[in-house]
């Protein structure tokens, strides 16, 4: 019972999620960059739902189009990182030897940072950075926890009979790799792919927040910074923004953790 | 002093060494390879080509990168780690010198309010598996992941600072110790939650040695099995833990202290990236890495003379 409740939030918020980036911008009542000066800083009503923000732009407006960067981010750091992280973990893996201290040695190297630090470093020369380079800067700190799942697997399934068995039937590394060692790899990836979605929505928020992100008019974060700047006023703003951010990564973690859960039995009575 | 014990501490410091000259090398690199030209972002796009190939020149940006890399040695290597461009009378170790007290200051509150809500409740959580209190740690850790720095310091302003005007709010002067308070809360939460969930794990397996049953069966009072004979061992990898967060302890701080309108590394740093000031964000960058390293290797260290079965790994 418990298990089905955890299951429907985090998956419910991960749908939820999903639709409102892709038919979010269709859906707003209004443009995240309209301005109506004489409704500025309105408590939720029955013509702003959330209420409004600076210049009287309407809150529910710049969430549903918020989420669609939120989700654009998300979605292409993880895929990258996730593409990139698996390659190197499992190359290392394979071929040991030089190759794998190189990668090895790199991932180490990324720990010492912080890691809205080395994000905000990555964009030091950039003027006014775009979604591109919000992507760009999430990818160092990305890729290391893929390439470490992917090794850890790969050294231990490299042993395993049927891998050897294959080796010794003159299977190539290529089939090797694909057939026997990619499948069993998916559901570990699956399972932190999830959860880092959410945290590459947070990274994004975090960023914008900061005031790195682009278009300041339609984002989270961005939406979060100016109701900082008037949370002793109006604290509305910050308190739905924050909220949203907050309700979008526990989902995420949730549905990682329920993902877990089917995918990997063990994992059920040890937590 | 025995030799596994000199050969460990010997690898050790080599390890930490070639580490920071990794974090220097990439810190260099990073910077470099961000897109964007550093002499359009000072002088802005009106200034002339001789002015442009002027600063080109004085900040050394004509030469070969092996070269730029040298002069960038040089600068660390004299403990100036260069001229702030916006500011350019000052080094910039003398700049990040001038707030990193306040944030070291910052981080220990962290660390500390972190280690006093984890430890407990962890071990609470392990001893009394399945109880309220354990119920409570896990609620505990999933808030404490959830719900990202930059809600919780707006957060908590709104319910200690306004609602229950116990707090002072940002911006407010003279505040003291007080100050501290909701600012390294906001820090800690994240690195609370994630000890505790490894502090229950290590205690749980501890509880389960068979010297804790030992001590058991020999009568030795329940608190004190717990106290003295499980919490010592399982520290360990908690301390480690403890250490690696103190990444996350920078990158909170550079939140909070813009949260809470506070001067410090994260502001400076901050402030710098806005100002495109480029030594000021890559020392800053290397600053924390290195402490990072440094750390890290003390808790290595301790960490070797304290139990004798890793020199071996």
């Amino acid at each position: 019972m418990k298990r089905l409740r955890k299951m429907s939030f985090g998956v419910f918020v991960v749908a939820i999620f999903a639709l409102i980036a892709i038919f979010g911008p269709w859906l707003a009542p209004f443009s995240p960059s309209e301005i109506d000066l004489t409704n500025e800083y309105v408590r939720p009503s029955e013509s702003h739902w959330l209420g409004t923000t600076d210049n009287g732009v309407d809150i529910l407006s710049v969430i549903l189009h918020g989420a669609r960067l939120a989700g654009l981010v998300g979605i292409t750091v993880v895929a990258i990182s996730l593409v990139l992280g698996t390659l190197a973990g499992m190359a290392a893996a394979y071929r040991g030897g030089k190759l794998d201290h190189a990668i090895t040695g790199f991932a180490d190297l990324m720990q010492p940072f912080p890691s809205v630090m080395l994000n905000v470093a990555m964009l030091a020369l950039v003027a006014k950075p775009g979604v591109l380079h919000l992507v760009l800067a999430l990818l160092p700190s990305g890729w290391v926890i893929y390439a470490r799942i992917a090794r850890a697997q790969t050294l231990t399934l490299r042993e395993r009979e049927y891998v050897q068995a294959g080796r010794a039937l003159g299977m190539s590394d290529r089939r090797i790799i694909l057939r026997h060692i990619f499948p069993n790899l998916a559901s570990p990836l699956a399972i932190q792919a999830t959860s880092h979605l959410g945290g590459a929505i947070l990274a994004e928020s975090t960023l914008s927040f900061l005031g790195l992100g682009p278009g300041r008019a339609a984002s989270w974060g961005a939406l979060l910074d100016q109701g900082s700047a008037v949370l002793l006023r109006f604290p509305h703003v910050a308190l739905i923004a924050g909220g949203t951010i907050a309700i979008t990564v526990l989902g995420f973690n949730l549905a990682g953790d329920w993902l877990r859960d089917r995918l990997d039995p063990r994992s059920r009575n040890s937590r | 002093m025995s030799a596994g014990l000199s050969r460990y501490i010997a690898t050790r410091l080599g390890r930490a060494l070639l580490t920071v000259i990794g974090v220097i090398t990439l810190v260099f690199i990073l910077v470099r390879v961000s897109p964007g030209d550093p002499v359009d972002a000072i002088l802005g796009d009106q200034a002339s080509a001789e002015e442009r190939a002027a600063k080109r020149t004085q900040l050394h940006l004509d030469q070969a990168l092996p070269m730029q890399f040298l002069h960038f040695l040089g600068d660390v290597g004299d403990g100036s780690l260069g001229r702030s461009y916006t500011r350019p009378d000052e080094s910039v170790s003398s700049l990040i010198g001038e707030v990193l007290p306040s944030t070291l200051l910052l981080g220990l509150f962290a660390i500390l309010v972190a280690w006093a809500i984890a430890i407990p409740l962890g071990s609470i959580a392990a001893v009394k598996r399945g109880s309220f209190w354990d119920g409570t740690a896990r609620g505990f850790a999933l808030f404490g992941i959830a719900v990202p720095a930059i809600w919780l310091g707006p957060l908590l302003v709104l319910f200690f600072g306004v609602k229950l005007k116990w707090l002072p709010l940002p911006g407010d002067e003279d505040v003291g110790i007080e100050g501290l308070i909701l600012p390294a809360l906001t820090v800690g939460a994240a690195l609370a939650a994630i000890l505790m969930r490894q502090t229950r794990a290590a205690m749980m397996e501890v509880l389960s040695e068979q010297y804790v049953l030992a001590a058991r069966a020999r009568g030795v009072a329940g608190w004190k099995v717990v106290l003295v004979h499980a919490l010592r061992n399982a520290m360990l990898p908690v301390m480690t833990v403890g250490a690696a967060q103190l990444a996350g302890v920078f990158s909170g701080a550079v939140i909070a202290e813009k949260v809470f309108e506070r001067q410090g590394l994260g502001t400076l740093f901050l402030d710098a990236y806005f100002a495109r000031d480029i030594p000021v964000v890559q020392g800053a960058v290397l600053v924390v890495a290195i402490t990072y390293v440094l750390v890290n290797l003390v808790v290595e260290l301790i960490y070797g003379v304290v139990d004798p079965r890793v020199r071996v790994a």
